[in-house]
């Protein structure tokens, strides 16, 4: 039995065509990436999934229950943190901790040794208040409160936007250690980069998925080469590039210009008419593609 | 002071009762640069950020920005600086036009510089053909690129950009990028603060903020070899992974 | 954005000419053991008024208590026992004005048309009397439940239904969308938490406080204000009780209606607090409103429990006379939850 299974999700929002039918199988306890801009469908796929909307067509499965008929059950077995920070503000971290078991009808100690991990790193701030806790701190309480009836699926909806790359970091790190307690996880991220940490992902944009696949394998099927570029002036070196007719494309993409080039066009050539024209130091070389270059190119269909 | 220097801070400091959220900073930053401004959550890039656009008043310390005191000329700041964040940048139920409209408005252009702004600006965009749309049912990343635009579109001196490309898809974000050299170019000075290590690279100069202080400052370039990392976000981590403060 | 624009209006319309506080129809009982032609002739002026309307002529002083305890009759015209007689031989007769003064404004106001109109009838009598002589109707007015016309009598049992109304349907309301604007419903609905839970989680409390309410308000009335506490207790506190659980359920409904704290702030101001300030009979008499203002009144829960508390406390009426009231109240709830707990979803939308 997979832990969830979608078959043709549709959802509209007046003239807003939020999902445009998607499917895929999430297998149990796998780490499972939706990756895709805000406004893509995210939110409201995770929604549909945890019961809290109906999808106009469709069908969707969570821990093999029917998300329309059998939705008490799933609100049993699954654990969600939406979006943005909705925990009790003026309640403590203890407090909230506490409200969540009994509203799950569990002890915090019954499932202690889940979110032990997780809970130390905001014990010593137990008596703050949850509104002043911030970023990352929030973040990890969300998410004990979520894990605290030990659910067989766990939803979170961008749990890293805004945080910084440390804390993203950390929190990556902990959903590795949930996986390996056998709990499925589907987690949404604006995030290109997050994609290498996730089992599987699928790419979502504009209500559709542009494909699903392993890290690995959306890399592979890259069909282009990437060749990098770089050297001084790089946002003069990426508007001459743009100028050559047999580039294809060509992207900053942090310290290098991303660029793909028609099949017969010699990267020596590049370099050369780079050189020639005033960027003596441009270097051209072959790399592989990141989920971000997968991304622009399936995007951009 | 060197002309070209448009922000200035010395020993900037702003305590809360019982914290201190920014800890004597000291940077320049010159103009038409692009500075970036990053730091981890909780670092104090906010309280930096506000006492910089003459939102709050520094405790101790000083600062110019565009050549004024920061804590007794905000009104002057406020009129030569723009802002643009990810939370607040247009009024939706707007149209586009009325939007630029409205900032020009704001800022004492005349009719004639925004009716020639706004043209140019959508073209520059390419945009013309949504004159007339509400923004509330532009996509995000053109919401952005607007928004952007509108933010320097009294010509100010400085830019404050607060994570202006949250949750955009890569494709707009890089053209978002491009908005920013190109304003560079005509001498607007870009201050932005990003979550995107990638485009922490972008940058001419970076600053990390940890505990409230500024622990490095260089070229990307230099930070890396500095910290001998292959890339911005491996310094970022380096840094900021020394952080005390809880954040 | 309309409710701005179009609330001037209502208000200016409703305030300027719907509701006035003059009386205009005033419930008169008379009591004539005479049985004179002169007693009879001051009836029929009484009749032809247009602010008057003959209710009753009673047999005994027994029923004048009676038609008082039903709320049938607003003032009873006493004539003396040997009203004509009086009159005529020694020019003088009084008549005793019965008025229900459990709202002071109104009682003023209909023993001056009273002895107006008395008044005005003794002119013409001494005018066309040949004797020259004048006569003189001497009316003695008595109050009936509050003589020394104390207004407390009249706004207490309003307070308590403007308090109660506010605390009740306002918090509940704001307290249930705020969890929809934080986004903690979001998490309590994807919870085994069933959503009956929740409501009553979010209801005792105030439902608790309201109780509370009601005690502070009654001992202030009547250690302070000195209002009589002359009815019986206990129903008191079931229509008090039942009225509080009328304004929760308002709460629930409202919240089940709109998205944030301010759409539930502006629905409960104006489409609780307006109407029950209006129509509450607190401020104006609701038998001189218009009657499409008088029928609107009948749906305003606060009209019939001020009116029921107004009895049990003021008039100090045993339950039966507030049956009525009790009944209404109990639909009003009953009818109110069923469409509350229909109208609270399950889901986000």
């Amino acid at each position: 039995m997979n832990a969830i299974g979608v078959n043709g999700i549709e959802k509209s929002y007046g003239e807003v065509h939020a999902l445009k039918g998607v499917s895929f199988d999430v297998p149990q306890g796998e780490l499972f990436g939706i990756i895709g801009p805000d406004g893509a469908g995210k939110t409201t796929l995770f929604r549909i999934l945890t019961t809290l909307i109906l999808a106009d067509g469709g069908t969707a499965q969570v821990v093999g229950l029917d998300v329309v008929n059998d939705y008490k059950e799933i609100r049993k077995k699954v654990g969600y943190m939406p979006g943005r920070f909705s925990l009790y503000q003026d309640l403590t971290v203890e407090e909230n901790l506490n409200f969540f078991a009994t509203v799950f009808n569990t002890t915090v100690q019954e499932n202690y040794d889940l979110i032990k991990d997780i809970y130390v790193q905001i014990e010593p701030f137990k008596k703050r208040r949850a509104g002043a806790l911030s970023g990352g701190m929030k973040q990890k309480l969300a998410l004990c409160c979520a894990l605290i009836h030990k659910p067989e699926v766990l939803f979170l909806d961008e749990p890293t936007t805004g945080v910084d790359p440390v804390s993203r970091k950390e929190f990556w790190d902990m959903l590795g250690r949930l996986k390996k307690q056998g709990i499925a996880i589907i987690v949404s991220t604006p995030y290109m980069d997050e994609a290498s940490l996730c089992d599987s992902i699928a790419l979502i944009n504009e209500g559709l998925f542009l494909t699903i696949d392993t890290p690995a394998g959306i890399i592979d099927s890259y069909p282009e080469t990437i060749w990098a570029v770089e050297g001084s002036r790089m946002p003069q070196i990426l508007t001459r590039l743009r100028e050559v007719p047999q580039v294809k494309t060509a992207f900053a993409f942090g310290d290098v210009h991303h660029v793909t080039v028609e099949p017969d066009f010699s990267p020596d050539v590049l370099s050369e008419i780079l050189h020639k024209e005033g960027f003596p130091d441009a270097r051209v070389e072959a790399i592989k593609p990141n989920t971000e270059d997968a991304y622009m190119l399936l995007a951009g269909k | 002071m060197d002309k070209d220097i448009v922000i200035n801070t010395d020993k900037l400091t702003k305590k809360f009762v019982s914290f201190t959220a920014v800890d004597h900073i000291t940077f320049d930053v010159r103009q038409g640069e692009i500075f970036g401004f990053l730091g981890a959550n909780g670092a104090g890039k906010t309280t930096a950020m506000r006492m910089l656009c003459g939102l709050s008043k520094p405790t101790e310390g000083k600062g110019t920005v565009a050549g004024f005191d920061i804590s007794r000329q905000q009104e002057n700041i406020k009129k030569n600086i723009g802002y643009m964040s990810q939370k607040f940048s247009l009024y939706e139920d707007l149209k586009v036009w009325e939007n630029s409209r409205l900032f020009g408005g704001i800022y004492g252009l005349t009719d004639k510089q925004i009716a020639d702004g706004t043209d140019e600006m959508l073209r520059k965009l390419d945009f013309e053909q949504e004159r007339n749309t509400l923004v509330k049912s532009l996509p995000l990343g053109w919401k952005q690129k607007l928004a952007f635009s509108l933010a320097i579109f009294h010509n100010p001196k400085i830019v404050f950009l607060d994570e202006p490309t949250g949750g955009v898809d890569p494709a707009t974000r890089r053209k978002f990028w491009e908005l920013i050299y190109d304003a560079s170019e005509r001498g607007i000075t870009v201050f932005v603060t990003t979550h995107y290590m990638d485009e922490a690279e972008y940058c001419d100069r970076v600053s990390i903020m940890v505990d409230g202080r500024i622990d490095a400052l260089d070229s990307p370039k230099r930070l890396k070899e500095h910290y001998s990392a292959q890339s911005m976000d491996e310094v970022f981590t380096k840094i900021a992974r020394k952080a005390q403060r809880g954040d | 954005m309309l409710i701005l624009l179009a609330m001037p209006v209502v208000l200016v319309i409703l305030f300027g000419f719907a509701i006035t506080t003059e009386v205009n129809n005033v419930r008169l009982a008379v009591y004539a053991p005479s049985k004179d032609n002169l007693s009879r002739l001051i009836t029929d002026r009484f009749d032809a008024n247009p602010y008057f309307s003959i209710v009753d002529i009673v047999q005994s002083p027994a029923d004048i208590d009676r038609l008082f305890r039903e709320n049938k009759a607003d003032v009873t015209l006493v004539f003396g026992e040997d009203f004509e007689n009086n009159l005529m031989h020694t020019g003088e007769a009084s008549v005793q004005l019965i008025v229900d003064g459990s709202e002071p404004n109104t009682a003023t106001m209909m023993s001056s048309y009273t002895t107006g109109i008395l008044a005005t009838y003794q002119a013409e009598l001494s005018a066309g009397s040949s004797a020259g002589g004048g006569f003189t109707v001497i009316p003695d007015v008595k109050l009936l439940y509050n003589p020394q016309m104390k207004s407390a009598y009249n706004f207490v049992p309003g307070v308590m239904g403007l308090i109660l109304m506010l605390i009740c349907a306002m918090m509940t309301s704001i307290s249930i969308v705020r969890e929809k604007e934080r986004g903690t419903m979001e998490v309590l609905l994807v919870s085994p938490m069933r959503p009956i839970s929740i409501i009553l989680a979010k209801v005792v409390p105030y439902f608790c406080i309201s109780a509370f309410n009601v005690v502070t308000i009654i001992l202030l009335a009547v250690f302070v204000l000195k209002v009589p506490l002359t009815g019986s207790i206990f129903w008191i506190s079931v229509i008090s009780l039942l009225y509080i659980f009328v304004a929760l359920a308002l709460g629930i409904t409202i919240s089940s209606l709109v998205q944030n704290q301010v759409s539930a702030m502006l629905a409960s101001a104006m489409g609780l607090m307006m109407p029950v300030m209006v129509f509450s009979g607190m401020i104006f008499p609701i038998e001189n409103m218009p009657n499409i203002l008088q029928w609107l009144s009948n749906i305003i829960p606060a009209r019939w429990y001020i009116e029921g508390i107004k009895k049990l406390m003021i008039q100090g009426l045993s339950v039966e006379y507030v049956l009525k009231e009790l009944a209404i109240l109990s639909v009003m709830g009953t009818v109110l939850i069923t469409v509350s707990l229909k109208l609270f979803k399950n889901r986000l939308e």
